[in-house]
């Protein structure tokens, strides 16, 4: 039995325990094991996602017990993907993010490395898990730490905003929780599949469509989207820059591909569209939180706040694609799952070196960077054209399949709402570029202003450098990743 | 019609791609940098011209580069006008090169290095329009033109330009991703393909209402073009440095808009089914007013570079007015013009600039008696002024004959006195600035005093020389240029 | 009317977990102090375990411990009946789920004090008032 997707999971796992352990011998011992456990599950995931590409469906049992009585490891085409995702993100992560936690909070960077560890354990068990119940747990796993290492930032608001997060994490993984019970109840089971299978023959059930809502409400609770995020930009914002780039690329990914594995595997997307009633309602949201979310990015004054309301924006792509109800749409959805992630990262890792360089993201705080850090803003300048869906970059072909989706499925408002937050975001980020760019950098010095490169280090432009050929990539190849990975996923 | 299957469309898009990380390595250089420039220039225009006896006998050159899906694929192709405008844009690359060495230096403006990088940058993708398979590849070098003209717009740094960038930014981008984008995806959704073909590529699936809307959401979403009301970028883009003024503002980026509208209307419409729908008369009449009415303002312009603005967006729609009459003679005459405005035109702003560079005089007030001071310059301008206006013994006439011919052909006559009355507004704004320099008396001239000849350097008259005697050939030897587009257009 | 009040005596664990977790909403929306807030996370979280426990509860069923049932002889001769256990699975899992609220409360309780210990204060409007102070003097 091929034992990859233990280790993916395994992996950071006991890392965390041996960070934990040789933060008392040294250190900075406890980076290294980090970075050593991110690489096995790095590595592991490719190996999973080839194996899967070749072989199907993985089908790991957790000490051998067969379900539907164990638990077990089920991972497909999509959660493979995302699991690749998931593992490569957190350890290019690690790589550019040492520099930052030294600066920020260096007295405690063991503790920062090993929840840091958990919380990517929780991230790719929620994504591998064929389970409910374990699901739920995961997602708490994942929620508790990121809980820890938000509070761990600005010293002034971080934990309040940490426990503003806590009171609504809370409010939605009890909302799953119920839906999960209510599902018990129906089936007597709590493995996906075979809760799928028992379902197919009591779909009028009203403690199903409860089980429904009610499962799907905490996750989107979890997920930010709009009117239930209120917490994310406070979270997201104040938080460590070193967790911020981690968790806001991929915990509200991570909750998409949830409600994506809800609605495609567990209830079936024939329940959720021909005995529901409720796609239309769902898309109204999308494009109220599309709108929503950009708008208020208009009014943001600080960077990190303005990219949060972006990845608010960016929730409402996913989750309108997803309920537009044709392929089309749950194809854009499930590739802007990637496409959003690895842009998200590579904004907020040019925030890092920002950060890293002056301390600030204020607007005000951003004059003359062109000049003083060409490379940092290149990648952000990229990752910026991909959110505002420039071709080559990735961005424009997720965009694409969304708007033939809304096309598709007559929805026409969702792919007006589309095309306006594309448009906002052309604001937003030339209005971030133009400060940078025309406003000369007033503390360089009075004589040769905002001439003198000032760089970050070379491990986080790489890192950039990285993640920016991936969007480029991502966009080249969206048409083999639709065709290896998600069509015949949705088959 | 055969077809070629060839990598040279892909390789003159990458050649000035891949000589920028030599421009930018080689920034403390200038000489080596340069070199460089004139390198790529040289082997582009060899790589373009080598194609040119395939396509005249008839063939096609294909490449595909890779898929999105089935029928969007990013592709090349090179047909008889992709091949007319590559010629034109290639050669002038070479002159422009030249002249802004002349142009830069003389002027020692800061950022020379980023200035060329992104000229390069620009011209890569202007060949890539040029060559487009369909209109996704089109739509793709489309957007890469209008970003890598954005930092060149805002060379300056100052205030002026970051308002003028803004305003090109507005236009640009906001027309191309908010009518263009969603145009083309419904094409797409309604045809499930984008490939041009001269027949159109819709079936009779599309009905009047749905077929003027989309039409004219491609006419004024491809801004380049400069039709009324989306014209104003282009006289804020002045504020560029001349050289830029001269490629990319009247032949490379605003011929890419008119040459994507021409690709439209004869590859995504067809001339058949805008015929049935009688949708050319609609063009036209838009096009109509932009020529009368930017005429008109361009006569009451004193900013030299501003008054040859504002003659580029009326000459623009000249273009677009000759391809909307959908008659053999009204497409030849209005797609041949893509060639000899361009010599026209850029040898007049390369005159407004050599003139700013040996005097500092921006306005034509002051110009007054200069033709004595700098006879090759004006004597140039003159020369581009009558390719301009359409009088003989220069290109300009061909292309203004045959647009005449079209409409009678079309049975279009009241739209012959657009043509005619436009003619002579042409020759109102331009015949009297030569009249002033050569016969003028400025007010700090003395009477009677031999004035010096004081041309600018040769970096800057020999370009401006060799675009006059191009357009005085141009009328002696079209032919070539009259089969590429027979060719291309099926006439 | 007259078909509620049946369906709430035969449900009535069901009402009851409701009403728990309203109250518990109630407390985290409309309390002004951050510790009543966690309290009403708390009840809100076990109203939840409460449900899961009602939901493996069988009538005249007794815990699920068979006796002997380990290879033993009398398990061979002794039908077993699973009418006649409870069933243990949601207990199970609620253990799990103990766990996971007790360690968020931690966490909560955690950066309760973080949040003393910098303003003095655990009301909202205080604190709100605080922070909006503490920035404006930077």
């Amino acid at each position: 039995m091929n034992n990859m997707p233990a280790i993916l999971v395994l992996a950071p796992l006991l890392g965390a325990f041996f960070a934990c352990l040789a933060a008392w011998i040294q250190k900075q011992l406890s980076y290294y094991i980090a970075l050593a456990a991110m690489a096995v599950s790095c590595f592991a995931a490719v190996s999973v996602l080839t194996d899967v590409i070749t072989s199907g469906t993985m089908q790991y049992r957790m000490a051998g017990w067969a379900p539907p009585m164990g638990i077990e490891l089920r991972i497909d085409l999509l959660n493979a993907m995302v699991l690749v995702l998931i593992s490569a993100i957190a350890f290019v992560n690690l790589v550019a993010s040492v520099k930052n936690v030294e600066q920020e909070i260096s007295d405690r960077a063991p503790s920062f490395y090993v929840m840091y560890l958990l919380f990517v354990v929780g991230l790719l068990g929620v994504t591998a898990t064929g389970d409910l119940f374990n699901l739920y747990v995961l997602i708490e796993i994942t929620s508790l730490t990121s809980y820890t290492l938000i509070a761990l930032g600005d010293k002034d608001r971080a934990p309040l905003a940490a426990l503003n997060y806590i009171f609504i994490g809370v409010i939605g993984a009890s909302f799953y929780l119920l839906g999960v019970g209510y599902l018990y109840i129906t089936t007597g089971s709590l493995n996906m599949a075979d809760v799928a299978v028992i379902l197919k023959g009591i779909q009028g059930s009203s403690a199903v469509l409860t089980a429904f809502i009610l499962c799907i409400l905490g996750v989107w609770i979890k997920m930010a989207l709009f009117p239930l995020h209120v917490w994310l930009p406070n979270a997201y914002a104040f938080a460590p820059v070193g967790f911020a780039r981690v968790v806001a690329p991929l915990m509200t990914k991570v909750m998409v591909y949830v409600m994506v594995r809800l609605m495609v595997t567990v209830f079936g997307l024939e329940y959720i569209f021909e005995t529901l009633n409720l796609a239309d309602a769902v898309v109204w949201l999308a494009v109220t939180a599309i709108l929503a979310g950009a708008f208020t990015a208009l009014f943001q004054k600080d960077l990190k706040k303005m990219l949060a309301y972006i990845i608010v924006c960016e929730i409402g792509y996913m989750v309108g694609g997803a309920w537009l109800g044709n392929s089309l749409g749950m194809t854009g959805a499930i590739l802007h799952i990637l496409n959003d992630g690895l842009m998200t990262f590579a904004l907020f890792l040019a925030v890092g070196n920002i950060i890293y360089m002056r301390r600030q993201t204020a607007f005000s705080d951003l004059s003359g960077l062109f000049a003083a850090m060409p490379w940092t803003m290149a990648g952000f300048v990229l990752a910026g054209l991909s959110i505002i869906g420039v071709p080559p970059t990735c961005g424009f072909f997720s965009k694409w399949y969304l708007v033939l989706g809304a096309f598709e499925a007559g929805a026409y408002h969702f792919a007006a709402a589309l095309i306006i937050s594309s448009l906002v975001c052309a604001v937003l980020f030339f209005k971030v570029f133009e400060i940078c760019f025309f406003e000369a950098d007033s503390g360089a010095g009075d004589h040769n202003p905002a001439k003198v490169i000032t760089e970050a280090p070379v491990s986080m432009l790489a890192s950039l450098g990285l993640v920016s050929v991936a969007i480029i990539a991502a966009g080249i190849y969206a048409g083999t990743i639709v065709d290896t990975i998600i069509l015949p996923f949705l088959q | 019609m055969e077809i070629l299957i060839s990598i040279k469309p892909l390789l003159t898009v990458l050649v000035p791609l891949l000589v920028i990380p030599i421009l930018v390595s080689s920034s403390q250089k200038p000489n080596v940098r340069e070199a460089w420039i004139f390198g790529a220039g040289f082997v582009m225009f060899f790589l373009v011209a080598s194609m040119v006896p395939a396509v005249l006998s008839g063939s096609k050159i294909v490449f595909t580069l890779f898929e999105l899906a089935p029928g969007a694929d990013i592709a090349f192709q090179v047909d008889g006008l992709g091949m007319l405008f590559a010629l034109v844009a290639g050669s002038l690359y070479i002159v422009t090169s030249l002249y802004s060495i002349g142009y830069m230096r003389g002027l020692k403006e800061h950022g020379q290095t980023r200035f060329v990088s992104f000229f390069a940058l620009a011209i890569s993708a202007t060949m890539g329009a040029a060559f487009s398979a369909n209109l996704l590849t089109l739509y793709l070098f489309y957007e890469i033109l209008s970003l890598a003209t954005y930092p060149l717009v805002a060379h300056h740094e100052d205030a002026k330009s970051r308002i003028s960038a803004r305003r090109y930014l507005v236009f640009i981008l906001g027309t191309s991703i908010g009518l263009v984008l969603p145009a083309m995806i419904y094409c797409y959704h309604v045809t499930g393909t984008l490939a041009f073909s001269t027949a159109g590529i819709f079936a009779g699936q599309l009905s009047k209402p749905a077929a003027t809307v989309l039409l004219l959401m491609f006419v004024f979403g491809f801004a380049k073009a400069g039709i009324m009301p989306f014209h104003s970028w282009l006289p804020a883009a002045m504020v560029a440095p001349t050289p830029v003024s001269a490629l990319l503002h009247a032949v490379a980026v605003v011929k890419v808009g008119v040459f994507s509208i021409v690709r439209v209307i004869t590859g995504i419409f067809g001339v058949d089914l805008l015929a049935h729908f009688n949708l050319g008369v609609v063009v036209m009449v838009i096009a109509s007013f932009t020529i009368i009415v930017s005429s008109c303002i361009a006569l009451s312009q004193d900013e030299l570079k501003r008054r040859l603005a504002f003659s580029t967006i009326s000459q623009l729609s000249y273009i677009v007015f000759g391809v909307a009459l959908l008659s053999p003679s009204g497409q030849l005459g209005g797609v041949i013009h893509i060639l000899m405005h361009a010599f026209g035109k850029i040898t007049l702003f390369f005159c407004a600039g050599a003139i700013f560079v040996a005097t500092g005089k921006k306005y034509i007030s002051q110009m007054k008696g200069l033709g004595r001071q700098m006879p090759v310059t004006f004597a140039a301008f003159f020369i581009g002024s009558l390719g301009v206006i359409g009088l003989p013994p220069t290109g300009g006439f061909y292309s203004k004959w045959n647009l005449i011919l079209g409409t009678l052909e079309a049975g279009q006559t009241i739209f012959m006195v657009v043509l005619l009355v436009s003619s002579f507004l042409n020759a109102f704004y331009f015949l009297p600035i030569v009249y002033q320099a050569f016969f003028g008396k400025g007010k700090d001239d003395l009477s009677g005093a031999r004035v010096k000849i004081q041309e600018a350097n040769l970096c800057l008259v020999l370009p401006l020389a060799i675009t006059a005697l191009a357009s005085i050939g141009l009328f002696f030897f079209p032919q070539m240029f009259v089969d590429l587009i027979t060719l291309g257009l099926n006439l | 009317m007259s078909d509620i009040l049946p369906l709430i005596v035969a449900k009535y664990n069901f009402w009851l977990y409701i009403i728990l977790m309203m109250i518990g909403l109630y407390a985290m929306i409309a309390k002004n102090n951050l510790m009543k807030k966690l309290v009403g996370m708390n009840i809100f979280q076990t109203a939840i375990i409460l449900f899961y426990v009602s939901i493996g509860y069988k009538h005249g069923a007794t815990i699920p411990i068979i006796q002997g049932g380990h290879g033993g002889h009398s398990a061979h001769d002794a039908v077993i009946h699973a009418a006649d256990y409870i069933n243990p699975l949601p207990h199970v899992l609620m253990l799990t789920a103990i766990v996971v609220s007790v360690a968020t409360f931690g966490v909560a309780m955690a950066l309760c004090v973080r949040i003393y210990q910098r303003y003095q204060t655990l009301e909202e409007d205080e604190l709100r008032m605080r922070v909006s102070e503490r920035i404006t003097h930077e």
